[in-house]
């Protein structure tokens, strides 16, 4: 009977699991795929900046001055006639540096501070949330502020501040998720069929928490580059002559009712990459919730 | 007089994957006073096709395609959204499966009793709240004060479901539809909000349509039963027609399907494979793959509802159409 | 609910302990004396500035002295380093209004403009006037203060010259800087309205209020705006956040004369009892506004007002 009722049914439909769902719904997506690109392109840039940038990001040229595009500088230089193109270039490194690295640390520290806390629950979590809820009032700009006046200001102050700063967010998330996974009957039916502690975690917790983790961590490395900036731009960030997009930007303030393309070229390829890496992960979020739907 | 008459209701849903035809052209009526009870699995279109004559299907991507739907000689399918308002709340109730999900956390009880009739008759929130309290009382709550004051998250499940009962009576409606009213309920309980809507029923003398995948249910409460599959009502009869003189083997497979009419130890009875594809055209009877009794023209011929042995019994399987005739 | 602001005000205290401790070791910790730069002066002024600032104490001593000012307030009587005639008070009184003011516009700013882009957005779901509101929305997010307020000098106040882009004397002063602090802002409340809006939108009791025939309005005004709003209830604490930060650069930006600005001139004027007491100052008001924020957010939710029974 059973056979019968199988093989008189028209077709069997094909099941496909969370990540080739997700791929597919991404693809038709054209702000991420173009945000992905662009973001790619940009890192690859930066990556091979040293080899490609048209001018020494560093040497001066007093006697030019700034002056507008024009056929030897493609986006004009500044005013103590540095190449822009450059500059925005080797500004790239730094700034997407930051932004990887801070992401890196809040992400790292985040993940296992969340994971563990929801994960064991109970006192251990009530504890680690403690913590955690204590911190998250803390004043982000004035602490960065001052450390920097402390220990003078090194960029890797920044990635250490900033990932002290972000992961307490990212440990609500996972805290969240992993919480939210662990509570779901299917997790008691690995318990019940006496799965090990690991095999459940990397089998049916992680793959569960990894999505919201990986919008997650692309909608940080923007944020991160916005706080890069805004610290730059007030000069606590890079120094010179090194820069960022952010100095870039600050620069091109002072200066921008002579030399307006100082501040719209460095504006330009900032926004462009935040509008992208917040595309991409506005589309990743999209792809990988099963229950947003757009209809 | 049927105070409700549905012809040939067909709503489809279009989607991205195709056109889901939820309701595939139904028809029924309902007398003054009288219980329909609607039976079906999760996806028969049960609970669509009421969705649908008050105007609450998602309309992209719903449609409805065709049929009427005459309710005091207007047709509800036609009405303009302004015109089906005034209806829904004061003349056609609704009430729905979950009460836990179903009132507004935010908002008061007393508050979400009295809006019916704020909103479709002249009276003074003094007045409506003495009607809400009254209403409560009917359905059997007390300490009216403090529970017109309260919020839903105070209140439990069964609590709850009568809140909406009383919520959807207060305007005294000529029916109320009650779409698996009792099935996110303890059986305790059930039992208790079953009585109650047949009580309140009589008082106010109002018809209603019962929808329900539980047969034991629908033997307590209604007077005529139709039952559905793939979108289209495949038998209907008096309770008694149902009950004793099935016509159609889905109908007998619902039954047999029930525990309790197996003995202790005999195993139990499911019926095999899956509810049909609704975006697949099908040729012939829609529930042939998991039939039985299934014939070859089953597979090929689509069935209509036909008279069976007594007038009010229609049933629309081939076969028990054959053995009737002859 | 006492028990509730109560047990907040508790947590509370660490974080600001924390806070002042690192202020007082931040103080300390700068490499060399914080006398430095005026090798030049001879020993005598130096030994007063000691003693005044009581640099001469043992650590412990300069603690104690240290929290017992900020605990007592009277932190703000603390002679500035740089401009030894002037307090911490009578330096950041005439400029925290301005900052207060500032904040105040940008808020109702953000919150007039985002509240209504998304709950729109929202209730016209993939129209146009969903996408091009969500669109502007992105353009706030991606377009961070730090350029938006330049670019937005330079076209209205450089190429089209009609409005002021330094001070804050005017009402045409105070255009610019609202929309550049409060436009990220703006960006998150849309976003986050329409989230909720349409979480809301899809819940049971929307359908249990149309099935009562409530006017569509109604159920848009009556039924879905306390839910649908509950996210931007618990936004407001980060984003007073995001408007304390904002404002160094905002106001750096704009030569606003806010305590914002001003904060970052002492950072680098290295002006440090001013420093110390305006970190104190943003402390205060940072807990003070998660505190009501939380307690916002509790009084809107009947839920957690009244504690879940089921």
């Amino acid at each position: 009977m059973s056979t019968e009722v199988i093989t008189s049914l028209e077709e069997v439909e094909e099941g496909s699991s969370l990540w080739t769902d997700a791929l597919a719904r991404l693809k038709k997506n054209k702000a991420a795929l173009g945000g992905l690109g662009f973001v790619i392109f940009v890192a690859i840039i930066a990556l091979i900046t040293p080899w490609i940038a048209p001018f020494p990001y560093e040497v001066q040229n007093l006697d030019l001055g700034a002056v507008p595009p024009n056929a030897s500088n493609w986006l004009g230089t500044d005013v103590f006639g540095r190449d822009l193109l450059t500059r925005i270039m080797w500004g790239g490194r730094v700034s997407l540096m930051v932004g990887v690295i801070a992401t890196a640390v809040s992400l790292v520290i985040g993940v296992l501070w969340g994971s563990i806390a929801g994960y064991f629950g109970g006192r251990l979590d009530s504890i680690m949330m403690r913590i955690v809820d204590t911190l998250y009032p803390f004043p982000f700009m004035v602490l960065v502020i001052l450390l920097s006046v402390i220990f003078g200001r090194h960029i890797y102050l920044m990635y250490l501040a900033i990932g002290a700063v972000e992961w307490l967010t990212m440990a609500r998330v996972i805290r969240g998720q992993v919480l939210t996974v662990r509570k779901q009957e299917f997790i008691e039916a690995c318990f019940s069929q006496g799965l090990s502690t690991w095999r459940i975690i990397s089998r049916h917790v992680i793959p569960n928490v990894l999505g919201p983790v990986i919008v997650y961590t692309t909608l940080t490395i923007p944020s991160v580059m916005i706080l890069e900036a805004f610290l730059s731009f007030l000069g606590l960030g890079v120094q010179p002559p090194m820069c960022s997009w952010g100095s870039l930007i600050g620069d091109g303030a002072k200066y921008m009712e002579e030399y307006s393309w100082l501040l719209i070229f460095p504006g330009i390829v900032f926004s462009s990459t935040l509008f992208s890496l917040n595309f991409l992960g506005d589309g990743l979020r999209d792809a990988l919730d099963p229950k947003a739907s757009k209809d | 007089m049927a105070l409700i008459s549905v012809k040939d209701l067909k709503t489809y849903f279009h989607t991205r994957n195709g056109v889901v035809r939820a309701v595939d052209g139904i028809s029924f009526d309902v007398e003054a006073g009288k219980t329909l009870g609607i039976v079906g699995e999760s996806g028969s279109g049960k609970s669509v096709s009421q969705y649908s004559l008050l105007g609450l299907i998602p309309m992209p991507p719903g449609k409805i395609e065709s049929g009427t739907a005459m309710f005091d000689g207007q047709d509800l399918l036609k009405l303009s959204g302004e015109k089906l308002r005034k209806i829904r709340g004061k003349r056609i109730s609704m009430i729905f499966q979950d009460p836990m999900t179903c009132l507004n956390p935010y908002m008061k009880i007393g508050d979400q009793l009295i809006e019916p009739l704020l909103t479709h008759f002249d009276i003074s929130h003094e007045d409506a709240m003495k009607k809400a309290a009254q209403a409560l009382k009917n359905v059997g709550i007390h300490e009216t004060e403090k529970r017109l004051n309260s919020y839903p998250h105070q209140f439990s499940g069964g609590m709850r479901q009568r809140v909406m009962i009383a919520m959807a009576l207060i305007t005294e409606p000529e029916l109320l539809i009650a779409d698996e009213p009792t099935t996110a309920l303890d059986v305790t309980v059930q039992a208790q909000v079953l009585d109650l809507i047949k009580k309140l029923q009589q008082e106010i003398n109002t018809a209603v349509i019962f929808i329900t995948h539980d047969l034991g249910v629908i033997a307590g409460v209604a007077d005529e039963v139709a039952v559905m599959y793939g979108g289209k009502i495949v038998e209907r009869g008096s309770t008694d027609d149902i009950f004793y003189n099935s016509q159609h083997p889905y109908t007998k497979a619902l039954m047999a399907s029930i525990p309790a009419t197996h003995a202790h130890g005999e195993r139990l009875y499911t019926i095999e494979g899956l509810p049909p594809n609704l975006t697949k055209a099908i040729p012939g009877c829609s529930f042939a793959p998991r039939c039985g009794e299934c014939e070859d023209y089953c597979k090929t011929t689509k069935p209509e509802l036909e008279v069976m042995e007594s007038p009010s019994h229609e049933s629309a399987c081939l076969k028990y159409q054959k053995e009737h005739r002859a | 609910m006492l028990k509730f602001v109560l047990k907040r005000l508790l947590q509370a205290i660490p974080v600001l302990l924390i806070l002042m401790t690192l202020t007082f070791v931040f103080m300390r910790a700068v490499p060399g004396g914080p006398f430095d730069s005026e090798k030049q002066a001879p020993e005598e002024v130096i030994a007063a500035l000691n003693a005044r600032y009581n640099f001469d104490k043992p650590m412990h001593v300069q603690y104690y002295f240290f929290m017992r000012d900020l605990v007592t307030g009277d932190f703000i009587n603390w002679p500035s380093f740089k401009y030894s005639n002037q307090t911490v008070l009578s330096m950041i009184a005439p400029q925290l209004p301005r900052t207060v003011e500032l904040a105040i516009y940008s808020m109702i700013y953000a919150l007039l403009i985002g509240i209504t882009a998304g709950v729109i957005a929202a209730l016209k779901k993939n129209t146009y006037l969903d996408y091009g509101p969500m669109s502007l929305a992105m353009v706030g997010v991606c377009v961070p203060s730090v350029l938006m307020g330049p670019l937005l000098a330079l076209v209205f106040g450089v190429w089209l010259e009609v409005l002021p882009v330094a001070g804050w004397d005017s009402w045409a002063h105070k255009i610019l800087p609202t929309i550049t602090l409060g436009s990220a802002i703006a960006a998150y409340v849309a976003r986050l309205s329409r989230g909720g809006m349409l979480e809301v939108l899809n819940q049971d009791y929307i359908r249990t209020a149309r099935a009562k025939g409530v006017p569509e309005n109604k159920v848009i005004l009556r039924h879905s705006l306390k839910g649908g709003l509950l996210p931007v209830v618990n936004y407001t604490a980060p984003a007073m956040a995001g408007l304390l930060g904002g404002s160094f650069v905002t106001e750096t930006i704009f030569r606003v004369p806010g305590i914002g600005r001003f904060y970052v001139e002492s950072v680098f004027n290295r002006d440090y009892t001013v420093i110390a007491g305006i970190t104190v100052l943003f402390a205060f008001f940072y807990i003070g506004s998660n505190l009501i924020a939380d307690v916002v957010t509790v009084l809107m939710n009947p839920r957690l007002k009244f504690g879940a029974k089921t």
